[in-house]
């Protein structure tokens, strides 16, 4: 073998070693770290400072921004998380870098107010965050929409969802259930009604998947929650007729009470169980129901939406 | 005169063009406008955003980039080759060299420029399937990135003509950063009193302002761009590259070549 020959041999041999070697090493390093309890640090925190070092590139900084904000917020949703330290401050930055840019409030509201594991639990940042969109973006009615909106579903807070709404329907070419949102609000209407006329806006408002996918659960939810409370009145109302509980819906049908047997929003029967009460049959189709849940059911972490949504 | 200048022109923009350093930088631009498509898939609602920021951004900085390091060498690679004597040896005047350097870089990058939005506009029509007519301002941000290598090219010129081709890249590469703190500059001004507010409004005025003719953000929301803004930058880059040019002129005129 001439030297030439040699040297590229030994070289090819020496560079497949070396790199397979730190390959397995970085494995090993990989499971050390691991195991080393990382905390959420954000290094820097300063929108202004952000903005100035973006040199006017502050709108794809703010797209690299909300792409974090999405990848955070999904992350930790999926692992359960209760606590999303580093929500309020990345969605501070990203609508500072870029203040038009809606879906960071739309969506940003939407991860911040509802209670976990659902959100962050923080509905007074959603608020602020929003009311800096309304003052960037005026003209945006979905913007006064999302006000009302956390402002009734997670603060029921009704004046200032009112407020919120009737500021809404007056920004041209806003949504015209806005107004009537606010004239049920202040009226403090019934609450299913309310919320179904809500959850009904966003799934026909919004052009985003996830969002029409999380209002029909929604709808289907309080479609249910209406259904277990009207039943359990029937249920109530014939023991009280015949003096004993019914043994299955079939009674009340018999006892003209009911016309046919009654199932949830996706075709499931639902069970009469002891003392009148009426349970789903798989809660875990139906999230965010509130009624008609087996005692001391947990649900999923993650919410099952269907792949038709 | 004129057809002295357009013959450095053209020679100079062909000599750029064979550059192998601008494909790679063109080619990575192109990478980078199709990346975006990945990019926006890993966020939620802002796929077009992406495409039009990270592309834009990607085409003024690797055009910044262009124009910095092969305009730093446009002078100092005739001196070094020797060339430049066979060519003032000719009935060619300094100053007609300098503006045919200026204007063959201003056209490759122009064509460059022209290479590079195709590959963002291809990338938007993947990721939103049909055009608007908004998106006809991203030809106005395209635009003024092309007057921002006007007046970088100009500057890497006139910074090369004294100096060496690393201390010129260094000079260009900071008043580019300078200049995008321009508004900063002029707020910090506005802050101050006596002579530091004359020192930094002055400051303000001498560097170039690159904050103004960046409008990728807005045009990455539809919003459209005044007619008198795209004048007045116009005429803004045009001075300023002309009063760098002439300073490149002045320098170079007086320049001992020996």
């Amino acid at each position: 073998m001439s030297p030439s020959r040699r040297s590229t041999a030994t070289a090819t041999v020496l560079l497949a070693v070396f790199l397979s070697s730190s390959m397995l090493v970085l494995r090993q390093v990989d499971r050390m770290r691991r195991s080393t309890p990382l905390q959420e640090v954000l290094f820097l925190t300063s929108p202004k400072l952000l903005k100035r070092l973006s040199l006017g590139y502050d709108g794809l900084l703010a797209c690299v921004y909300w792409t974090r904000v999405v990848q955070y917020f999904g992350s930790k949703h999926f692992a359960g998380a209760r606590e999303y330290a580093l929500l309020a401050p990345l969605l501070e930055i990203t609508t500072a870098l870029d203040p038009h840019l809606i879906v960071a409030y739309e969506f940003g509201a939407n991860f911040l107010a509802p209670p976990p594991p659902g959100g962050a639990g923080e509905p007074e940042q959603a608020i602020a965050l929003t009311e800096f969109g309304i003052r960037n973006n005026p003209e945006e009615w979905r913007l006064y929409y999302d006000l009302g909106f956390v402002y009734y579903m997670d603060l029921h807070d009704y004046k200032n969802a009112a407020h919120a709404f009737a500021r809404g329907a007056q920004v041209p070419n806003a949504h015209p259930w806005l107004k009537l949102m606010a004239a049920l609000m202040a009226e403090h209407a019934g609450e299913i009604q309310t919320s179904r006329m809500l959850w009904t806006t966003t799934y026909q408002t919004t052009s985003d998947r996830n969002i029409r996918a999380n209002a029909a659960a929604h709808l289907r939810a309080l479609q249910v929650d209406e259904d277990v409370t009207n039943l359990e009145a029937l249920v109530s109302s014939y023991r009280q007729r015949t003096e004993h509980w019914p043994a299955a819906f079939s009674d009340l049908e018999a006892a003209g009470m009911l016309r046919g047997l009654p199932s949830d929003p996706l075709g499931q029967p639902y069970k009469l169980c002891g003392e009148g009460r009426v349970e789903v049959t798989d809660p875990d189709d139906l999230p965010f129901i509130q009624k008609g849940t087996p005692a001391g059911y947990v649900p999923p972490l993650k919410p099952r939406f269907l792949p038709t949504d | 005169m004129s057809a002295r200048i357009a013959y450095i022109a053209s020679n100079t923009f062909r000599e750029a063009v064979r550059d192998r350093v601008l494909y790679n930088l063109v080619a990575f631009v192109l990478l980078l406008s199709g990346a975006a498509i990945l990019v926006g898939q890993l966020s939620i609602g802002i796929e077009r955003l992406v495409v039009i920021n990270l592309g834009l951004a990607a085409v003024s900085i690797f055009g910044v980039v262009i124009a910095i390091f092969i305009g730093i060498g446009l002078v100092s690679k005739e001196i070094d080759r020797r060339t430049l004597y066979t060519v003032l040896s000719r009935p060619v005047r300094r100053w007609e060299f300098i503006v045919g350097k200026f204007l063959g870089l201003a056209g490759t990058l122009v064509v460059n420029t022209s290479f590079m939005a195709i590959g963002v506009f291809a990338a938007l029509f993947y990721v939103t399937h049909r055009f608007e007519q908004a998106d006809g301002w991203i030809f106005v941000a395209l635009y003024f990135i092309v007057l921002q290598f006007l007046v970088i090219t100009a500057l890497a010129l006139l910074f090369s003509a004294f100096s060496t081709p690393v201390e010129s890249a260094v000079f260009a590469f900071l008043i580019f950063v300078i200049g995008s703190f321009a508004q900063d500059l002029r707020g910090f001004a506005a802050m101050t009193q006596g002579a530091t507010r004359w020192l930094a409004t002055g400051a303000a005025y001498l560097v170039p302002n690159f904050s103004s003719l960046n409008v990728i953000s807005s045009v990455a929301h539809q919003q459209p761009v005044a007619g008198t803004l795209i004048l007045s930058n116009t005429v803004y880059a045009l001075f300023y590259a002309g009063t760098a040019l002439c300073g490149a002129v002045l320098i170079f005129e007086h320049r001992n070549l020996k």
